[in-house]
């Protein structure tokens, strides 16, 4: 067809031309992006009322990050992988299998503890690529290969675990999955109620937050000298202070119980590092084109096998790190680790802006939905509710996320 | 007798009149033969025909039997008896042909799938349609042009009194168009009324008794192939002759050396084996050059520019591309890319554009390593880059944050033209570029492929409008049934002259 009779899909979605190019409607935009970080607030002060406080109580907080360490790093593979418009099924399986195979070497063979952490992170590679190469290259749904390797990895741990547990863990995976950083500095007071705090994790949540500010103050910057849209300074300002407090908050609240738990620091990491790989770098951005419109991708030069792939195997690395610290916490490997995993890491990515379709999706988002689930789960858990009742509100609570989603990008009149 | 009779049809879609003041008239018994070229309506005119398009979203009436109707859906028209097959084939392809031909008429006995019934009454109507075939083989064990009967025999169990074919015979070989040809006649005889859309003239000519021709959404004319003495030229003379409505903008061509030389290239059919879509083509591009490429529905454009890019499409490809007067080897998009090839669809919404995002990572989506060092964007220097798109093609949206789901068509052509442009290729293949947008914007794109040119760059253009190669174009080569049939240069061509070279049989 022609201009003379533009094919049907032309004529369907086509909106009107874009002459309400006025001003760009700021706050709802941010209102469907930030939605999720306003839910969270919103869940926890509801929870902080609930607990008489106890929610956010010095050791209720190292509780919480480290109960669901596991499931956050999980969250960040599974991100990737719902944003390429896959899924990936077989993680808690990943994790069982991976922390027999670490318990294996360290506890059996008595390997150092270096050697053996850094040869469970290959195999979970291996079995991501493995799934990688059905998915991308063979071209098999990843719903149906992850299925499988659900299935598989679960019959791997079992073969090497046979019916029992293998334990305990050398010293410095049970700090890494469950410790605290030494509090090489010693004590402060901090006068009044508060008692003392660990003098290194304050002086660490500072120069956090400073980074946080200068690094945030230069981007606005750049983004100026590129004559750019940037938020008013007030604003700007009022952000970097909340992030500021926040953080500061938790910071003490940790130093007071506590130092900082280890795994809070490696998740850090993990959340700086992916998040700037999914922003800005050339594979990052391939992942949201391939997720976005495949056909396009293809057509624009992108690998869109090996996108895939890699995703694949970036997602098994990590499923191992989580298996080999969900092992370390437990002190042995056990054969029904990891059970159901999956689905916490899936829900954390759709309550943390994933679309279905793929595409759409941010690493601190994943990290927000993990959180809000983990929130429920100890707020819950501390009001006395009983498992029943906590599981129907996660699952109510995911199925309100993605109905929201939907409804605002069909209110906003989204293309497709 | 008339039995259809449709009366000053006209349907707009937002900004386009897709038909104006149509009238069909087909008698009852004949074969009546509908051409035009693409877009000129044929497809839309049987849509509101078929209830596609439902009573109220037209003007103007239809009256079958000489009653009026007003149908609300294809269910309303099957009724009536007025079946439509389509060119691209509607069967289950896991399904038996009998369960395929009883596909929502299913012969059910108080709720029960009555199978003896079913499998007998299908091999009834194959054997009418002469389909030498068990009714229970599904319907992915046969050819295309065996499919082509399934539908039929699928359009007979409804009782058809009137059958309307688009473009039947495109997909298919020679014996099987000659087969299917035999078989529209013979129901002509038992009493069923035809209407056959086709682009092959000389099987309207062998086949038709009456032809209507359409042309920019109106009825040129109806006639009577014998009472008017009609000839192929008669049918071409009243398909072209579109209104030269737009205009163009001037270019004063400087034609350098030869940049890229196509030869013997071949494309076979990813998904029906054997089917041959380019066959033997040889075509070269210089320099500062615009060339055309002119072809029906089905000729193989689409085909043979996706195959030579990276071979996106088709399978059993061969042929030679040279670059420079370099043999090349273009095994992947990411080879035509770096060889200085870029290729902008005709379908920008399924394979062009990443609709839910904005204006910035389009444009950057090709070629994003220029904006990276060591695989890190700088995604203020994306950004820069964007801008000064946004400023140079005049994309109209608030900044290049914005979505490109949300953009008009000409809008979006302009970030799918940018993002091309920023590859910085030395060949760009613009694959129908001015599709479904409006006059103001069709003239910006002109503007944009004359400056490609003025740079030193080699343009091949597809399109459907033989004005718009005529007013572009310095050398335009036809396409028809996967061969290059000629090569015109601008100042010997003319819409005839290329419409003749167009609908150039197979048979050479």
């Amino acid at each position: 067809m022609t201009s003379v009779a533009p094919s049907n899909a032309d004529l369907a979605v086509d909106p009107a031309p874009t002459a309400n190019a006025g001003p760009p409607r700021r706050f709802q935009l941010n209102l469907r992006q930030s939605g999720i970080y306003f839910a969270f607030a919103a869940i926890v002060v509801l929870f902080t009322i609930l607990t008489g406080g106890d929610l956010l109580a010095p050791q209720n907080i190292s509780n919480i990050v480290v109960q669901n360490s596991y499931i956050l790093i999980l969250a960040i593979g599974m991100i990737l992988v719902i944003i390429a418009g896959h899924i990936d099924l077989s993680v808690g399986s990943i994790v069982a299998a991976s922390g027999a195979f670490a318990a294996v070497m360290m506890v059996n063979q008595g390997w150092p503890w270096p050697l053996a952490v850094l040869v469970t992170l290959l195999i979970g590679g291996l079995i991501g690529a493995w799934q990688g190469y059905w998915v991308a290259y063979f071209g098999i749904p990843a719903f149906i290969v992850t299925l499988a390797g659900m299935l598989l990895f679960r019959a791997v741990t079992l073969t090497v675990l046979g019916n029992r547990g293998i334990g305990p863990f050398p010293e410095e995976v049970r700090t890494l999955a469950n410790g605290f950083t030494e509090g090489y500095l010693g004590n402060i007071g901090l006068g009044g109620a508060l008692g003392g705090a660990d003098l290194l994790s304050l002086l660490v949540g500072v120069v956090a937050v400073g980074v946080i500010a200068v690094t945030q103050w230069r981007t606005r910057a750049a983004r100026l000298r590129y004559e750019q849209q940037v938020e008013s300074m007030p604003l700007f300002i009022a952000k970097i202070a909340l992030a500021g407090l926040v953080i500061m908050f938790v910071v003490v609240q940790l130093a007071r119980f506590k130092n900082l738990p280890w795994v809070l620091v490696l998740l850090a990491a993990l959340v700086i590092g992916y998040s700037l790989l999914t922003n800005r770098a050339v594979f990052g951005r391939q992942i949201y084109a391939v997720g976005g419109n495949l056909q396009a991708a293809t057509l624009s030069g992108v690998k869109v096998k090996s996108v895939i792939f890699w995703i694949f195997v970036n997602m098994g690395v990590l499923s191992a790190l989580a298996g080999i610290i969900f092992a370390g916490r437990l002190n042995q490997a056990n054969p029904t680790a990891g059970d159901q995993f999956e689905l916490d890491a899936i829900a954390a990515a759709f309550i943390g802006g994933a679309a279905v379709q793929g595409g759409v999706g941010k690493v601190v988002g994943a990290i927000t939905g993990g959180l809000i689930m983990g929130v429920i789960n100890n707020g819950m858990s501390l009001i006395g509710a009983q498992t029943e009742s906590v599981m129907f509100v996660k699952g109510a609570v995911l199925l309100a996320a993605v109905a929201f989603d939907v409804w605002t990008k069909r209110r906003a009149g989204a293309a497709r | 007798m008339t039995i259809l009779s449709m009366r000053g049809i006209t349907k707009t879609f937002p900004g386009v009149k897709a038909l104006q003041d149509v009238t069909l008239d087909v008698e009852r018994g004949e074969i009546h033969a509908i051409c035009g070229e693409n877009g000129a309506g044929k497809s839309t005119l049987m849509k509101v025909l078929s209830g596609v398009y439902p009573h109220g979203s037209y003007d103007g009436e239809i009256l079958f039997d000489g009653e009026p109707c007003r149908f609300a859906g294809i269910r309303d028209s099957e009724h009536r008896g007025i079946v439509i097959i389509h060119q691209e084939l509607a069967l289950a392809p896991n399904l038996s042909i009998a369960e395929n031909i009883f596909l929502g008429n299913e012969q059910a006995t108080r709720g029960m799938i009555d199978w003896n019934r079913t499998n007998q009454a299908a091999q009834r109507l194959l054997r009418r349609v002469g389909l030498a075939e068990n009714a229970v083989t599904p319907v992915v064990d046969l050819g295309v042009g065996k499919q082509q009967l399934v539908e039929i025999a699928k359009a007979l169990s409804k009782e058809v009194r009137l059958l309307i074919l688009d473009e039947p015979t495109a997909a298919l070989n020679d014996e099987d168009s000659e087969h299917l040809l035999d078989l529209i006649r013979g129901l002509r005889d038992e009493g069923i009324t035809c209407v056959i859309i086709s682009h092959k003239l000389n099987e309207v000519m062998a086949i038709a008794d009456r032809v209507t021709i359409l042309r920019d959404g109106r009825t040129i004319s109806t006639m009577s192939m014998e009472a008017d003495q009609v000839t192929e030229e008669k049918i071409i003379a009243g398909m072209v002759g579109r209104d030269l409505d737009h205009r163009f903008p001037l270019r004063d061509p400087i034609i350098g050396d030869e940049i890229l030389r196509i030869e013997d290239w071949t494309v076979h059919s990813p998904t029906q084996h054997g089917r041959v879509l380019v066959r033997g083509a040889n075509l070269n591009l210089r320099r500062g050059e615009i060339v055309g490429l002119a072809g029906l529905m089905g000729a193989g454009r689409t085909e043979l520019a996706m195959s030579v890019f990276g071979r996106s499409f088709g399978t059993g490809i061969s042929g030679r591309v040279y670059k420079d007067g370099q043999l090349v080897q273009l095994r992947s998009v990411q080879d035509a890319i770096r060889h200085g090839i870029a290729y902008a669809t005709e379908d920008r919404k399924r394979y062009g554009l990443n609709l839910i995002e904005d204006i910035k990572r389009n444009v950057s989506a090709a070629g994003l390593r220029k904006l990276a060092k060591r695989g890190w964007v700088d995604d203020n220097e994306e950004f820069k880059v964007a801008e000064e798109y946004r400023k140079s093609m005049n994309i109209k949206a608030p900044s290049v944050s914005s979505i490109t789901g949300k953009l008009s068509g000409g809008n979006q052509q302009k970030v799918v033209l940018s993002k091309w442009i920023f590859t910085n290729p030395d060949v760009l293949i613009l694959d129908e570029p001015t599709r479904g947008i409006d006059v103001g914007a069709k003239y910006e794109i002109y503007t944009i492929i004359n400056r490609l040119a003025e740079a030193g760059k080699a343009v091949l253009l597809i399109s459907s409008e033989l004005p718009e190669l005529l007013g572009l174009c310095d050398r335009i080569y036809t396409l028809s049934a996967g061969r290059i049939t000629g090569e015109v240069p601008r100042a010997d061509a003319t819409q005839e002259g290329l419409m003749t070279l167009m609908t150039a049989g197979t048979a050479q």
